[in-house]
């Protein structure tokens, strides 16, 4: 029966030694392991989420950058069309106002010439006059003889200025 | 293949021989199977280690009494070598003080020493463990505290021991205890570890190891106490009330306090479970493993032939033996520890659970 019995040496040694070995352990042993564990479950259930959010928002910007560059091939799109049709607008507004320069530098030029030709006409028919008056002083000196063949003369000058003068209205 | 064929026919001469020399000493004498047995699995003042020849090697411990008589005494276990007696103390070899030291009183009578604190060969052995067990905790924290939980898990030892750390927190400690597991982890866990190292050592053949500590009543009686403390020093409102005043019929406890005596009667069972349930079961264990080595002698002291052969049987039963026993060294300590955490999970009950 003496197996059954506790006996009070190994009693009491074993609950000091159990003692001093639960304190140290408690105080140095196994709460460092233990929260050093808890720490590192919570850190890769940490990590396990931020790799999941960062996916997440990968994915998003993926969308993102996708929506932008879609907007920017429209945008082009959109500007070039409108480059297109401004410089189509500048070449044919050029072309107008050209057209409108030009005839009117046209039509003044028509009318210049047409006052240097009424002047140069003017000259032309004052000389004449200058001319035919100094003929007829001329003639009207030589002619002033013959009385008849005067009359004949003068007669046919006058229709011939007459003629002149009706074909040229 | 080859190789182990070999070495398994050596391992057998070398059997053989020894078995042939031990039949040559005890030849004339009988083989006390129970005596063996219980030398090896009981305390003594002495550790002994091997006998070469006839000289026997052990280590002598100190022994620390206090008589009534003499008073405080401290002297070697060696004593009892040259001498019987050392100033009125022997060690007895018969009755119930078998095997301890005893004085006699005025009477003539045999009687106990007052106090034997003694440094026994348990008492060295669950030092050593004790030790062993600090150095080994402590080794593993220091990994801990030189590392950040961004390097990773350990490995090789250190990673074993966090397999069984998180194995008793996550599978005994966490289910069983409830939601204040925290306060009761360490305990939980020395107690644990405690227990397997103990078991371990326990079957190591040779000196460190070897001695029967849990096999021992008053190692697994302190344990258990340090459980009923914690269970009961511990215990919340809710466990007192159904201790004294359970939801029960009230004529179960209002004229003869039926229900609340079964309670109590309970509160004091419980550490003998734990008690009884260890100290049995690696007694046993260490008692088959001896009865098994004892069959080569016994044969060998009927026939040399018969002995060789039963070697064998014998040594292939200790083998198994000796694998079930690492199995039962891992099983009661995890029982232990469960049976633990389920009764100081019983001193924690919730609220709502006593109003059902």
């Amino acid at each position: 029966m003496s197996f059954l019995l506790p006996e009070t040496g190994l009693l009491f040694w074993m609950l000091i030694s159990f003692g001093i070995v639960f304190f140290i352990l408690r105080k140095y042993g196994f709460p460092v392991i233990t929260s050093m564990i808890d720490e590192r479950k919570k850190f890769i259930d940490d990590a396990l989420l931020n790799a999941k959010a960062a996916n997440e928002k990968l994915a998003s910007v993926e969308e993102q950058s996708r929506k932008i560059l879609e907007n920017a091939n429209a945008e082009q799109v959109r500007i070039l069309r409108e480059a297109v049709a401004v410089r189509e607008n500048i070449i044919k507004e050029a072309q107008e106002k050209a057209e409108v320069e030009s005839g009117r530098i046209i039509a003044v030029a028509r009318e210049q010439i047409n006052q240097e030709k009424e002047e140069a006409l003017r000259d032309i028919r004052a000389q004449v006059a200058e001319l035919s008056i100094s003929i007829a002083e001329k003639v009207i000196r030589k002619e002033l003889a013959d009385n008849k063949e005067r009359d004949n003369y003068m007669n046919t000058l006058i229709d011939e200025a007459f003629s002149t003068d009706k074909s040229q209205e | 293949m080859k190789g182990v064929r070999y070495i398994f026919v050596l391992f057998l001469l070398l059997l053989s021989g020894y078995a042939g020399a031990a039949e040559k000493s005890s030849a004339p004498e009988k083989v006390d199977v129970k005596k063996i047995i219980f030398e090896h699995v009981k305390d003594t003042y002495e550790w002994h280690i091997t006998t070469v020849g006839e000289k026997h090697v052990s280590i002598s411990l100190p022994v620390i009494l206090y008589s009534s008589r003499t008073g405080w005494e401290l002297f070697s276990s060696s004593v009892f070598h040259e001498e019987d007696n050392y100033k009125g103390f022997y060690i007895s070899y018969l009755g119930d003080n078998e095997g301890k030291i005893v004085e006699l009183d005025e009477n003539g009578a045999e009687r106990r020493p007052l106090l034997d604190l003694s440094i026994t060969k348990t008492v060295l052995s669950v030092f050593v463990n004790a030790l062993l067990l600090i150095v080994i905790v402590l080794c593993t924290a220091r990994w801990y505290r030189h590392h950040k939980p961004e390097n990773g898990a350990p490995r090789g030892f250190v990673g074993i021991m966090e397999v069984l750390i998180t194995m008793v927190v996550d599978d005994i400690i966490k289910p069983n205890v409830g939601k204040n597991y925290k306060k009761y982890t360490p305990y939980l866990l020395t107690a644990f570890f405690f227990i397997f190292l103990s078991n371990l050592m326990g079957l190591l053949p040779i000196f460190p190891g070897g001695a029967n500590v849990t096999g021992n009543i008053a190692v697994t009686f302190a344990l258990a106490l340090c459980t009923f403390i914690a269970v009961n020093f511990f215990g919340n409102k809710e466990y007192y009330k159904e201790i004294f005043w359970p939801d029960v019929p009230s004529f179960l406890k209002v004229p003869v306090p039926m229900m609340p005596l079964i309670e109590l009667f309970g509160v004091f069972v419980k550490p003998f479970a734990l008690t009884i349930r260890l100290f049995a079961n690696i007694l046993a264990g260490h008692t088959v493993i001896l009865a098994f080595v004892c069959i080569i002698f016994i044969t060998m002291s009927v026939s040399t032939y018969i002995g060789t052969a039963m070697t064998f049987v014998s040594v292939v039963f200790t083998i198994f033996m000796n694998v079930l026993e690492f199995l039962v060294a891992f099983i009661q300590a995890f029982v232990f520890t469960m049976l633990s955490s389920v009764f100081i999970g019983l001193s924690q009950p919730e609220h709502h659970d006593s109003k059902h």
